[in-house]
């Protein structure tokens, strides 16, 4: 089987780095503000606080950023070509929904220079889910000739808790936009800039990652972490209904919220290291979830939007 | 003062000489939605038709039939091209009180009688009397307007599109806003030429359409009457009828490829999924690099179909060809922009495929089984790697049967090499990524490893037949682990209750009883569904995790599998449940033996002497039901000194001869004739119910008589049990 054929060097499309650029700016226009990435590993830009503890309550709230994304099983050493343990996302929140919320994000599109009339482009039916944080949408994935570019999802549940009013989310893989616009057959060919590649930014990065969660990640320590952020942040929740009315806004729930993200990020360690059986492997999902749901309910309670009782009883 | 109300059509009430003259208008109405999943479109434009009509109905104006409804992705239409334009009129009949309340004894009317006609809003001189059963009444008849259609649609439409059910629904403005498959974005609404208002959440019902949503030129089209709906959006490519995308969709594909000299791979379950993924279908042909011939077509083509849904290509020779047809959802693709980027997509999926091929490859399929142990088949029936070490057993032990019954191309070890590497390809990075070929790469793997063609093909075939119309594995080493892989699910998930009830079957326990009726049948498999499950139900007693199997549980098995055998039987035989049911209550351990037995029966049903025979078991069961407790009247043997009548002393005679000759031809597999013979006691049988009286007053001698019917019950219902046959006669 022979290797893909070498193409002539081509200078085509944004840079990496210029469709970061042109996305953040459309979406600044579009009355967004722009976060920065959460500093704590995460699987989706989804689990950034800026998604999933600003859906919840009723405050609209418009906020875009770019989240690097890990996903220790997808790690592929940096052979394969479409295969990433980090990939780049850029993460779009918009409450309430707008009525033209799909026109808005198609004409996103043609912000970073897709001609819209001289492509395929559809949504095909992918509702999306995190079991680990209780939350779910309905939506679709957006194809663009064939390749799947962004999932667009009405959020409608988060924490386990109906979202009244809901959030659209919008999810751009990165990678894949920038080699459909650059036309290289491996990420790893990109040009991050004018003058480097995605590979010399990265490459080192997939090669020592795919190497700790395949082979190094020790998965009795890794487990052993786990139950020790499950135990503080579980603490830590404890604490938030003795509290007087009057300590409450200083409770720490976001950092609660980190905990329950250390505990996601150690669960895919232990299943890229093959670690977890199937039917542990729902029970883990569930104590993260477990966490989840209960930040969820005292992000709320402390805003006043959620009887703290609520909170107890759902346990 | 009681009233009874009650409300009714007058009989032959179609054209009142007073009502203003019912005509029909066109209604049409657009449910415009951003895009609604592929798969349920057609399921809910059908729904949509059988809501409206049944609305519709209930007021006159129109019936199921006369409702067309369709869908394409961004919207679900309802067309009714001759909706009646008002209602019928209709007279009501109000009972008002007694005859002898509402007037006094010289007729003239009371306070009850002014006060109920005041109540209807008729004239109290208007007011009849009726006789009923409970007297004279007094009745108020009034002639009802039928209101005019646009009132009743305003009302009912809304009603049908909210009450649609969908697999799962959202909301999108707030939560106690409205609930739709995705998010509605407008709605049209037009009886003829004039918009029927009404609202759903937000969204007022109007004249404005959408085209395209990238072909049309217009933002919004007005749609002028309800009757040029469709040919007003063709002119904004939108084809809203899905008979007119799968015909354009079927005539590009046949073009594209009859150019190329190529064949279509059909696919009509893709094709349908495509007539509602696009608004206007264009069927376009791309390239792929050869080199990637090299892997498995499987592998190809459920990359092609699952992810990408394009269709595969075949040359003339049949071997699968370096193209595929995308169906794109614009109408052009200039400069070929559009086919380059689904080339593209498909060259990182097939470079995605081909690196997992390689990685796989790295180590042997055999290399694969320890890593079985983390594969959790069911928490308390232990990991794959533990049903590998019992399906390894129970398949030899199935190769051995046939061995046993004269098949000598059942080879052992073939069949115990085939279930050690069956399960290996769960923990390949191929099936983790492409999970619909589970079986076909572990078959694929261990041919390029170099196993024997026999092994491949039982690893290939394992999970087939997956339903009644699927085929079943090529070779004898894939019936004997298909099969071993299925009794294994049984007995273990039925030995720790996991038994299917309603639609709940997760492990689909089910198909596989259907799958091993099925494969034991078409091969004509000799087989003991009893020895077998009892030595799966012993391999999961002296195996990890050391399961009891309790004899009830075995029972359990054997009764679903016989269960799935009696529906093949008819469903796919053609026999009827009588039939098949007496040969069940005679014992059907070995279903293609049972087979035969139903088909003897079947054959010799009607035969003469046949139904009469019937008849009389049925007379024998019911007489012996009757006697009491068996143990009360049943002798060793039948006692010749106590049989007194000569139509007894013959019947035994003829009983002793017909059952040697009949275990003869049964022993032979010859159960029409043995059938046969046992239907030529019936001149004997009538004669002893004639002659004889059973319940005889001389106890010794009654049961001596119940002794000799019940060893004749007995003898004769070995093959089949004839008194579940239904005949003409027979109460059951």
């Amino acid at each position: 089987m022979k290797k893909n054929v070498k193409r002539p060097p081509k200078r085509k499309g944004l840079t990496f780095q210029q469709l970061i650029f042109d996305l953040q700016k459309y979406w600044s226009d579009q009355g967004c503000i722009l976060q920065q990435p959460y500093d704590v590993e995460v699987g989706a830009g989804t689990m950034h606080p800026e998604t999933f503890l600003r859906v919840l309550g009723q405050e609209p709230y418009q906020v875009a950023y770019v989240q690097p994304s890990r996903r220790p099983t997808d790690g592929r050493y940096g052979e394969n070509p479409n295969r990433l343990y980090k990939h780049t996302q850029l993460q779009v929140i918009l409450k309430p929904i707008p009525d033209a919320v799909q026109d808005i994000y198609l004409r996103s599109l043609a912000a970073i220079g897709i001609d819209l009339r001289r492509h395929d482009i559809r949504f095909e039916e992918d509702n999306w889910e995190a079991p680990t944080l209780g939350a779910w949408g309905i939506g679709w994935q957006v194809l663009l000739d064939g390749l799947e570019i962004t999932q667009f999802t009405y959020f409608q549940q988060c924490g386990g808790l109906d979202l009244d009013p809901p959030s659209v989310e919008l999810t751009y893989g990165l990678e894949r936009i920038a080699s459909f616009l650059q036309e290289v057959p491996s990420i790893f060919e990109l040009r991050w800039s004018d003058k480097v590649s995605y590979g010399q930014v990265r490459l080192m990065e997939e090669q020592q990652f795919s190497a700790y969660s395949f082979e190094a990640a020790d998965a009795a320590t890794a487990r052993k972490i786990f139950e020790m952020y499950e135990r503080e942040a579980m603490d830590l929740l404890d604490q938030f209904p003795e509290l007087e009315e009057s300590e409450r806004e200083r409770f720490p729930v976001l950092a609660a919220y980190d905990l329950a993200l250390k505990c996601s990020h150690l669960f895919n360690v232990l299943d890229s290291r093959r670690a977890i059986s199937t039917t542990e492997r729902a029970a883990m999902i569930g104590r993260v979830r477990a966490i989840a749901c209960r930040v969820a309910e005292t992000y709320l309670a402390q805003r006043g939007q959620l009887p703290v009782a609520a909170g107890q009883e759902r346990r | 003062m009681r009233q009874k109300t009650k409300e009714r059509a007058a009989p032959g009430q179609t054209a009142p000489a007073a009502t203003l003259s019912r005509g029909t208008g066109h209604y049409l109405l657009e449910v415009g939605c951003e895009e609604i999943p592929a798969r349920m479109l057609a399921r809910a434009a059908e729904e949509l038709r059988v809501l409206l009509g049944k609305y519709l109905a209930t007021y006159s104006l129109a019936d199921a039939g006369g409702i067309q409804a369709y869908g394409a992705p961004r919207r679900l239409v309802a067309s009714i091209p001759a909706l009646a334009s008002r209602q019928p009129d209709s007279r009501t009949e109000t009972l008002g009180p007694p005859r002898a309340v509402a007037f006094d004894n010289v007729g003239a009317p009371t306070r009850a009688a002014e006060s109920f006609a005041a109540k209807q809003g008729v004239r109290v001189g208007d007011l009849e009397i009726t006789s009923t059963p409970r007297g004279e009444y007094v009745v108020a008849r009034r002639l009802v307007h039928g209101r005019p259609a646009r009132e009743i649609l305003a009302e009912i439409v809304p009603r049908a599109i909210l009450e649609l059910s969908f697999p799962r629904s959202m909301y999108w403005t707030r939560g106690n806003g409205a609930r739709f498959v995705r998010p509605i974005r407008w709605i049209v609404s037009l009886l003829d030429d004039k918009v029927v208002p009404f609202a759903i959440g937000d969204i007022q019902a109007g004249r404005f359409s959408h085209g395209h949503r990238f072909l049309s030129q217009q933002e919004k089209i007005p749609i002028a009457r309800a009757a040029d709906y469709l040919a007003q959006l063709r002119a904004h490519f939108v084809l809203a009828d899905p008979e007119e995308r799968r015909d354009k969709i079927r005539k590009e594909l046949a073009r594209l490829v009859a150019q190329r000299r190529l064949r279509l791979r059909p696919d009509p379950d893709l094709l349908e999924e495509i007539v509602y993924l696009n608004e206007y279908p264009t069927a376009l042909l791309g390239n792929f690099d050869e080199g990637y011939l090299e892997l498995p077509e499987e592998i190809l083509v459920t990359v092609m179909r699952g992810h990408q849904k394009y269709f595969a290509v075949e040359d003339r020779s049949g071997r699968l060809a370096p193209h595929f047809v995308a169906i794109i959802n614009m109408k052009t693709d200039p400069g070929g922009t559009i086919r380059s980027g689904h080339e593209r997509v498909l060259r990182a999926r097939f470079a995605d495929a081909q690196f997992f091929w390689d990685t796989d490859q790295k180590c042997r399929l055999a290399d694969y089984l320890t890593r079985l142990t983390g594969v959790t088949y069911e928490s308390r029936l232990g990991s794959y790697f533990d049903k590998v070490e019992r399906l390894r057993r129970l398949a030899r032990g199935i190769a051995e049967q046939w061995f046993n019954s004269g098949i000598p191309e059942a080879d052992l070890p073939t069949a115990d090499r085939a279930a050690e590497l069956a399960k290996c390809d769960l923990v390949t990075e191929m099936v983790r990524e492409l999970p619909e070929l589970q079986g076909i790469v572990g078959g694929l793997y261990a041919a390029e490893q170099g196993e024997p063609v026999s092994v491949s093909w039982a690893i290939y075939d394992q999970y087939h037949p997956e339903g009644l119309d699927d085929s079943i594995p090529r070779n004898l080493a894939g019936c004997a682990l298909a099969i071993a892989d299925r009794l294994d699910s049984l007995v273990g998930c039925f030995s720790v209750g996991l038994v299917p009830s309603g639609s709940s079957d997760a492990f689909g326990l089910r198909r596989a009883a259907l799958g091993i009726v099925k494969i034991l049948l078409e091969r004509r498999l000799t087989f003991s569904l009893s020895a077998t499950i009892a030595a799966s139900a012993g391999l999961f007693q002296s195996l990890k995790p050391q399961i009891e199997v309790s004899p009830e549980a075995e029972n359990q098995v054997r009764q679903f599998v016989q269960e799935r055998a009696r529906y093949i039987f008819h469903e796919r035989f053609g026999y009827g449940y009588d039939e098949i049911d007496a040969v069940l209550a005679a014992g059907a351990d070995d279903l293609v033996d049972a087979e035969q037995r139903i088909a003897a029966v079947r054959a010799v049903r009607r035969t003469k002497n046949f139904e009469p025979l019937a008849v009389a078991f049925k007379r024998i069961r019911n007489i012996l039901e009757k006697a009491g407790p068996t143990e009360e009247w049943r002798l060793e043997a039948v006692s010749r000194e106590l049989l007194g009548e000569a139509a007894e002393r013959d019947l035994l005679a003829a009983a002793e001869r017909v059952s040697k000759e009949a275990s003869r031809l049964k022993r032979a597999g010859r159960y029409r004739e043995a059938l046969e013979a046992i239907a030529g006691l019936r001149p004997e049988v009538d004669r002893f119910f004639d002659d004889v009286l059973v319940m005889s007053e001389d106890l010794s001698v009654r049961k001596n008589r119940l002794t000799l019917l019940a060893q004749l019950l007995r003898e004769f219902s070995t093959i089949a049990d004839f008194s579940e046959i239904q005949t003409e006669n027979s109460a059951r």
